[in-house]
């Protein structure tokens, strides 16, 4: 039986991945024949614009803002593009606050701090878990549980504090918003937290709360959300579908056998990516009718990269047609196309 | 990230330090009574009230340079003396062992039952000792009273805040390359067999739901691992058999430490640095605990005979060929401050001004 996807050359970058969740982000930039690509590294971001022929790579390394003290290092828990309408941002979370840069990291364009005690208290302070919200919000998510709200004007630095979402108790580790494109699906936004609850919003000047889907004390440490359904990855190496309205469980997958990392979903073929510390990425396929109201999932393939435990994992395009991975320790960026 | 990492990282390392010095101090015959005092000196300075105060307290974890300073003063806490080619290799073999215990932890949380084998084994240590003993079994307890609540969560984020700290570290140990668990290139083996993570299931099922909570489908898929079933979870309390084999003692008589520093691997060039930001209170810090170490110093007898040197490596001729040939970025370039000296330092938070005078200076005078 044919591979389902070969190994491509693997992109050098200048520092290893850190061991954290979703740790790659990868924007396409059909225009200019460009990818870009970003990975953490403590209170790093190394980001690698790749030309789509293979020959010219371009690199570039972000650094944590310390904010007004030179205190010790700030270290980033996560980068990722947000994809507006009208314009796309770079956001870094880390342990001091939140940094948006224009998309190719040249320019910081806004700064927001977190408070932070002065001498460190038990819980720890950081932001984490990012979304770009339908046509103007940034949310990004805090260790307290909150989850902020941005509101992005069409250009320029004018980006402000809209609202402060308080539902969750525990630390925010991942968001999502709907992918589809369609403009049908009521859910905009999903936010998870280390109990693994999981709580469905829909966005505009006051963001509504849907639904608040309870989790069974495992942190859900990576989420999409697509045709209005939750795709939810766990500690324990489940991956859950729910829908995100009513909160039904339509799917459960004992996916792997250690905590997963990361998930990644092609909209255009449905397609999902997971990875987890295992060493694997896994394929799998999801069809979603809404008419009728099911969800069936269907595992397609594997890879295995040996004796590595992999924090992040996206595709490289909407159909699925090649993704990335990055592995704690690993200085590259692994890549696979279909054969 | 995580401000609880501190005390995991130094009873864990400690841990590892202990079993590595056991074992060199049989293998050079050193006398059992001069053996044993080394060991309970080292221990009841590592469980020192004051020290492990300090030790708990919520922060961020140290730089690499005065984590290794607090070491290099715990291990010469007693008659005991170690050249820098002997100590540098301990501090490698140390630090590879705990890395390796990090990574390999089917769950984070188990993170803390390894912290439990160690300390298990130094209350073996010590358990002709009393006094020591009590020590150690009131460091269980805080150990007890500030990790079982945490949630994996929680742990996760300790671990990921580990990871960073080992970032990058490929040293070659003999005893893991014998094992099979590290491969050449310095980087551990993953297994893609064996029991599954407490909590987790087996790789392979899918379910599907119906609207109304009922199965309607179940599809296995094949998931190209040999996994088996979770064993029992190990215990959390002060006795009981822990499950986890990772932090248990791995030299004994017939798997000695190894005497031949192996080499780095090509990728150590990358060996990129996380503090590279000027840390104004990394001095600070670096004092507090390391002067905590040194200000505890254990009565050396004034003459020098009863002192000795312990050697990492098989003669003394490869321990000083180690010490030229040590790799550039391999170096720990440790801090030698005074312990009686305090700098007025013009940002210095107020609670270490306070710990200062009214801890510090009545230990040291």
């Amino acid at each position: 039986m044919a591979k389902m996807y070969h190994k491509e050359k693997s992109i050098q970058i200048k520092s290893s991945a850190s061991a954290l969740y979703n740790n790659l982000s990868v924007l396409r930039i059909a225009p200019r024949c460009l990818t870009y690509f970003t990975v953490v590294h403590a209170n790093v971001v190394n980001m690698v614009s790749a030309s789509w022929d293979g020959l010219n790579y371009s690199h570039r390394q972000l650094q944590s803002k310390e904010g007004n003290v030179a205190t010790s290092s700030s270290l980033i828990m996560q980068a990722a593009w947000c994809v507006l309408p009208s314009r796309d941002l770079l956001v870094l979370t880390s342990q001091k606050g939140i940094q948006m840069y224009e998309s190719d990291g040249s320019i910081m364009v806004y700064w927001h701090a977190l408070e932070t005690p002065e001498t460190p208290t038990a819980q720890a302070v950081f932001a984490r878990g990012i979304a770009a919200v339908r046509e103007k919000y940034i949310c990004v998510g805090v260790s307290s549980g909150s989850v902020l709200v941005f509101d992005v004007p069409s250009k320029g630095s004018n980006i402000t504090l809209s609202e402060v979402l308080e539902e969750h108790t525990e630390a925010i580790t991942d968001m999502a918003s709907e992918c589809s494109g369609s403009m049908e699906c009521i859910a905009d936004l999903v936010s998870a937290d280390d109990s693994g609850l999981l709580c469905v919003w829909k966005s505009g000047g006051d963001f509504q709360l849907l639904n608040k889907i309870p989790g069974f004390d495992t942190s859900c440490s990576s989420l999409k959300l697509w045709k209005g359904t939750v795709i939810a990855g766990y500690g324990t190496g489940q991956i859950r579908l729910y829908e995100g309205v009513t909160g039904i469980l339509h799917a459960e997958v004992n996916a792997h056998a250690r905590w997963i990392y990361s998930l990644d979903i092609a909209p255009f073929t449905g397609l999902l990516l997971s990875a987890a510390e295992d060493s694997l990425v896994r394929v799998w396929h999801l069809t979603i009718t809404p008419e009728t109201n099911s969800v069936e999932i269907e595992h397609l393939y594997n890879e295995c990269v040996t004796d590595t435990q992999i924090c992040g994992a996206k595709f490289c395009d909407g159909d699925g047609y090649a993704f990335a991975v990055t592995g704690y320790d690993l200085s590259e960026i692994i890549r696979y196309t279909q054969a | 990230m995580s401000t609880r990492t501190l005390p995991l990282l130094f009873i864990n390392l400690g841990g590892e330090m202990l079993y590595i010095l056991d074992q060199r101090l049989r293998a050079q015959n050193i006398p059992s009574d001069k053996a044993k005092k080394v060991m309970n000196d080292i221990i009841t300075t590592m469980f020192n009230k004051k020290f492990l105060e300090e030790l708990f307290k919520p922060q961020e974890l140290y730089s690499k340079k005065a984590l290794r300073t607090v070491f290099d003063r715990l291990a010469h806490a007693s008659i005991m003396r170690l050249n820098q080619a002997s100590m540098d290799k301990l501090y490698d073999l140390m630090t590879m062992a705990f890395k390796y215990q990090v990574l390999l932890c089917p769950r984070p949380k188990d993170i803390l039952l390894v912290t439990f084998n160690h300390m298990d084994a130094i209350k073996d240590f010590v358990r002709d000792t009393p006094s020591i003993l009590s020590q150690v079994d009131e460091t269980y307890r805080q150990l007890i009273e500030i990790y079982t609540p945490l949630s994996g969560g929680e742990f996760q984020l300790i671990r990921q805040t580990l990871l960073i700290f080992f970032q990058d570290m490929h040293i070659r140990v003999s005893i893991f390359l014998k094992d099979k668990v590290q491969n050449s290139n310095g980087r551990f083996v993953l297994p893609t067999s064996g029991p599954v993570p407490y909590g987790t299931h087996t790789p392979g099922l899918i379910r599907m739901f119906s609207c109304n909570g009922e199965e309607v489908k179940r599809t296995q898929f094949r998931d190209g691992g040999n996994y088996t079933s979770a064993l029992r979870e190990g215990s959390f309390e002060l006795f009981g058999d822990r499950v986890i084999k990772l932090g248990t003692n791995m030299y004994s008589v017939s798997r000695p430490v190894e005497t031949h520093m192996s080499g780095t691997s090509k990728n150590s060039s990358q060996h990129t640095k996380v503090n590279t930001i000027p840390n104004p209170l990394a001095k600070e810090e670096l004092n507090l605990l390391a002067k905590l170490m040194g200000g505890l110093e254990v009565q050396k007898p004034s003459n020098t005979d009863s002192g000795f040197r312990v050697n990492l490596f098989a003669t003394d001729e490869e321990e000083e060929e180690a010490l030229i040939s040590r790799p550039e970025e391999l170096s720990y370039e440790v801090i030698n401050i005074q312990a009686t000296k305090v700098r007025s330092e013009p940002v210095c938070p107020h609670h270490i001004v306070t710990f200062i005078y009214t801890v510090l200076f009545p230990l040291i005078a």
